[in-house]
């Protein structure tokens, strides 16, 4: 991992991260458009639930996995306080892991 | 800078520090799987301070230590950290104004400061809730990176601690409020969809790039059918 390579990915990481800010003064957009966009990020972060939860990045993540971020959500849906929702999320895939579930 | 502290209450304080922590503990892996595939000590440790993006960070050591190129781990990393672009222009507003504010946010956007400052309603919240986590989580992921690259493989896999179950179940319980408005919810479920089916069969990040799609599905309140005279 050359120092180089780090330093790329490093200002390119930058430039996405303050284009949309930056764009945001740029373009006056209609209520649509930003309602539109305001949605767009709840849907990449439910996107980023559901592979995160049920995949390895190429396939299926396993029982465990799945089944921890499950009670998480139903805790979370419960309106069960925050950390609760975390600590049973990783209680229970650490849990089922150590009984051998994959 | 006053201010947003005092908006800041003791909950929103706890729950980042509950995600700030498990941030630490997954740095700490981090660290150590970068030295155990070889890297010296500060190069997990300058890659954490500089492109702060956990998700590229493993991946671009990954595929170094699996022989790949390190074009091919920036490319990859970039692929994986585009999302952040979207994020910018939804939460954009709550970095502040100021070109310091502006530069220092926007290294600070990450998923979990998204998810917190999208969980918030009123915007003062919004701004407090995504600083305190941008900047405690900023402190927390190099800290655990640091920890465990000097500390090697004494640190153990944070899967077996179901680490890899809490990132998803935090951004899902933050995520849970902004479902609740039935337009959202059916992009967000059919984004999530196209994410999944396609997960096997495209590089990471571009599932959820494509997740965007579910869009399409989004409708806001029924327009008025406004008669025009070009019709």
């Amino acid at each position: 991992m050359p120092v180089t390579a780090v330093l790329i990915l490093a200002a390119g990481t930058f430039a996405i991260r303050i284009a949309g800010p930056l764009l945001r003064d740029r373009v006056t957009l209609p209520d649509k458009a930003r309602e539109v966009i305001s949605a767009s990020a709840t849907v990449l972060l439910l996107a980023l639930v559901a592979v995160s939860a049920l995949t390895n990045g190429k396939q299926f993540g396993g029982w465990a996995l799945a089944a921890g971020v499950v009670v998480g959500g139903l805790a979370a849906w419960r309106k069960l306080p925050f950390v609760a929702v975390i600590v049973l999320a990783a209680a229970t895939t650490a849990g089922l892991r150590l009984i051998g579930v994959a | 800078m006053r201010s947003i502290w005092r908006t800041l209450d003791a909950v929103l304080l706890r729950d980042v520090a509950a995600v700030a922590l498990g941030a630490a503990v997954t740095g700490a892996s981090f660290g150590a799987i970068s030295v155990g595939s070889g890297l010296p000590w500060w190069m997990p440790v300058l890659m954490s301070l500089v492109i702060f993006a956990g998700g590229s960070q493993f991946m671009a050591v990954g595929i170094v230590a699996a022989g790949g190129s390190p074009a091919a781990a920036v490319l990859a990393g970039l692929v994986l950290n585009a999302r952040h672009l979207p994020f910018g222009l939804a939460i954009g507003d709550v970095l502040g104004r100021s070109p310091l504010a502006r530069i220092v946010g926007s290294h600070l956007l990450i998923d979990e400061s998204t998810a917190f400052a999208m969980s918030q309603k009123d915007p003062a919240r919004a701004r407090a809730a995504y600083w305190a986590c941008g900047v405690a989580l900023f402190f927390s992921w190099n800290t655990g990176v640091l920890i465990g690259a000097l500390a090697g493989q004494a640190i153990g896999d944070p899967m077996t601690f179901g680490l890899d179950a809490a990132f998803p179940a935090a951004m899902l319980a933050l995520t849970l409020p902004a479902l609740k408005d039935a337009a959202t919810r059916n992009a967000a479920l059919a984004g999530a969809a196209i994410a999944l089916a396609t997960t096997p069969f495209l590089p990471a990040g571009l599932p959820v790039l494509l997740a965007l799609a579910g869009l399409v599905v989004f409708r806001t309140k029924k327009e008025e059918p406004c008669p025009s005279p070009q019709s």
